[in-house]
């Protein structure tokens, strides 16, 4: 299992992904609460990064509405917490089953029905922003003055009900996120991982090699939406707070998916990558203007580095560092 | 009497429809041609949108005047983009289209926020609470020149792919764009034409809109969503499939407003699209070939 794992990597990507780790680990012994926040919030970029670019980058379909599952599985775990105090490790259960749901219902009726491209992209927007205003309209999910989670102490650690300080959330999303990255090196080197790849490269002629598109096609948004449903259920516990129209909205979607096209789409490492650069980046310019009270330029300046990177380094930025560092193996 | 109630707000909905028939106009007309998938689509028409407050502000403009001058701007601006940004990344895969347009309307969205702040801007004209009376109905001046303006911007453009050699050139290159090089067409600049035109629909459209609704930074997105709506169960890129979705959106949001709640009128128009998708994925009025 390790062996397959590590099978085609170069000895020094290895070493330097051990070190990225450990540093990771201790990371929270070392810096400060603010500087462990953004680090939070780059891991969970990065997972939820990872969970789009297995839909994307490794099976060639574009989902503009990853928010959507992200916003079931938080209101599935809370909904479920706050009004019958089910904990949250039952909760996940319940919240990755319906975003799994989801996920394959819009896989259905898109495979199915052969809506691709740009009109796939827009069903799952559609599908989104419909389930945003159902929930707005949604007294017992809170509707649109929002859902919370019960706030106690902080201080001591509450593992069966995910309430604690920011370090226990800190390693969860570090765990999630380096189990994504096996589970997606993983996939990508086995069979499934193939079939994906060639339909992404060539739809019909994967076909006409033999390869069930509806069938692994599903497989991807099934294991792409359970992810992300997990994710939700990290953020709902996390924040305390669900609003539906900053939860499902566009905009949201674009954000979470920021981190994997920087890093590079269809990269294994991409998407950690790049949530790490953006969102510190992000927040450092946030402080450096704060004296200037001006909205929105934190959000121009995101805008500004995906339209730089679609222009001059199409692939991302780490098949770029992977080469600079010699790293590339026989597959990343 | 309620029928009288329904009858006003199917009026109104459907002058209302006018326009998103024009803005949508906009998107078929890119797509239709450069095969681009605008997604800046409602935050360029929220840029026309400022523009005609700042002219109507600063110079006390009408809005319905401002419609040339706000739709030779965001022409220039669309024409510019396409020219200098869009045509470098034809050649790759579409979702990094659909990412680079997405990102420039983050990049417009947060220039209008650091430009003209969050609130809710909205102009406040002469015949803002005039209407008309014909027989039982009685509807706002404001949405009728709304509606009429729309109407001439929208039959303008019909004419000018109908009847001028610049029209049929562009049709030309939307139909087979190796054929209009090998006939010694500038495909290059008639894709520039063509995105211009089509952001000065959205132009237009914008200083119209700005008679109806207060503006503010976040109203993008929304449009964006709702121009594809209307194109694509109209057909995209089908220019009288636009139109006609527009006044059917127009006509349902007004309808649902009503029957249900005004909030889940988009909720309606999502209902709408996905079950158009779903049976008839090519639209009311588009073709099945490619």
């Amino acid at each position: 299992m390790i062996r397959r794992l590590t099978d085609g990597l170069p000895r020094r990507a290895l070493a330097l992904l051990l070190l990225f780790a450990v540093v990771m680990a201790l990371a929270p012994f070392f810096v400060s609460d603010y500087v462990l926040s953004v680090l939070i919030i780059s891991l969970y970029f990065a997972f939820v990064g990872q969970a789009w670019n297995l839909m994307l980058g490794f099976a060639g379909q574009l989902s503009l509405g990853h928010a959507l599952f992200v916003g079931i599985g938080a209101y599935t775990s809370a909904a479920l917490f706050t009004h019958f105090g089910i904990d949250p490790w039952v909760g996940v259960v319940a919240a990755v089953a319906l975003s799994t749901l989801m996920g394959c219902i819009i896989g259905y009726l898109g495979f199915r029905f052969s809506i691709r491209g740009v009109y796939f992209a827009l069903l799952t927007i559609a599908f989104a922003e419909f389930t945003g205003i159902m929930v707005d309209n949604s007294a017992w999910l809170g509707g649109s003055a929002g859902l919370f989670l019960p706030v106690k102490n902080a201080g001591s650690i509450d593992l069966l009900n995910l309430r604690g300080p920011p370090t226990l959330f800190y390693y969860l999303i570090l765990i999630l996120t380096g189990g994504a990255l096996v589970l997606c090196r993983f996939l990508l080197n086995s069979k499934l991982g193939l079939y994906w790849q060639a339909i992404r490269d060539d739809q019909e002629a994967a076909e006409a090699a033999g390869v069930p598109l509806f069938r692994y096609k599903m497989i991807a948004v099934a294991i792409s939406s359970a992810l992300t449903g997990v994710a939700g259920v990290w953020y709902a516990f996390y924040y305390n707070n669900l609003f539906p129209e900053s939860t499902f909205a566009t905009g949201r979607s674009v954000e979470l998916i920021l981190g994997a096209v920087v890093g590079g789409v269809g990269t294994l490492f991409g998407p950690i990558l790049g949530a790490l650069i953006l969102t510190p980046l992000g927040e450092l310019l946030t402080a450096l203007t704060s004296g200037l009270q001006i909205d929105g330029i934190k959000t121009f300046f995101w805008g500004f580095c995906v339209v730089a990177i679609v222009l001059f380094r199409p692939s991302g930025v780490w098949p770029w560092l992977a080469g600079l560092l010699k790293l590339d193996g026989r597959a990343r | 009497m309620p029928v009288e109630l329904y009858l006003n707000v199917a009026v109104s909905g459907l002058l209302t429809g006018l326009i998103y028939g024009l803005s949508a106009l906009g998107l078929s007309v890119i797509f239709g041609v450069i095969r681009i998938v605008n997604f800046a689509h409602g935050e360029i028409m929220v840029m026309g949108m400022f523009a005609t407050l700042v002219l109507f502000r600063h110079l006390g403009i009408d809005p319905l005047y401002c419609v040339p001058i706000v739709a030779a701007a965001l022409f220039a601006f669309g024409y510019l983009l396409q020219d200098l940004v869009v045509r470098r990344i034809v050649h790759l895969p579409d979702y990094m289209q659909f990412l680079l347009m997405a990102a420039i309307a983050v990049m417009i969205v947060s220039l209008c926020l650091m430009i003209f702040g969050p609130d809710a801007q909205g102009v406040q004209v002469s015949y803002a609470y005039d209407s008309f009376q014909i027989g039982p109905l009685l509807v706002d001046k404001v949405r009728v020149y709304a509606g009429v303006a729309a109407l001439v911007v929208s039959g303008l453009l019909f004419a000018f792919f109908r009847y001028t050699d610049t029209g049929k050139a562009i049709r030309a290159c939307g139909d087979n764009q190796t054929g209009a090089l090998v006939v010694g067409l500038n495909v290059r600049r008639l894709f520039a034409l063509t995105f211009g035109i089509g952001t000065a629909c959205l132009g237009a459209a914008g200083a119209i809109l700005v008679l109806l609704i207060d503006v503010h930074p976040y109203l993008g997105p929304s449009y964006t969503l709702l121009a594809f709506i209307i194109v694509i169960i109209g057909g995209l890129g089908s220019l009288p499939g636009a139109l006609l979705g527009g006044l059917l959106i127009g006509f349902s949001e007004a309808l649902a407003g009503l029957v249900f709640q005004p909030s889940m009128k988009s909720a309606v128009s999502f209902g709408l699209l996905i079950l158009v998708l779903l049976l008839r994925p090519q639209g009311l009025m588009g073709k099945i070939s490619r």
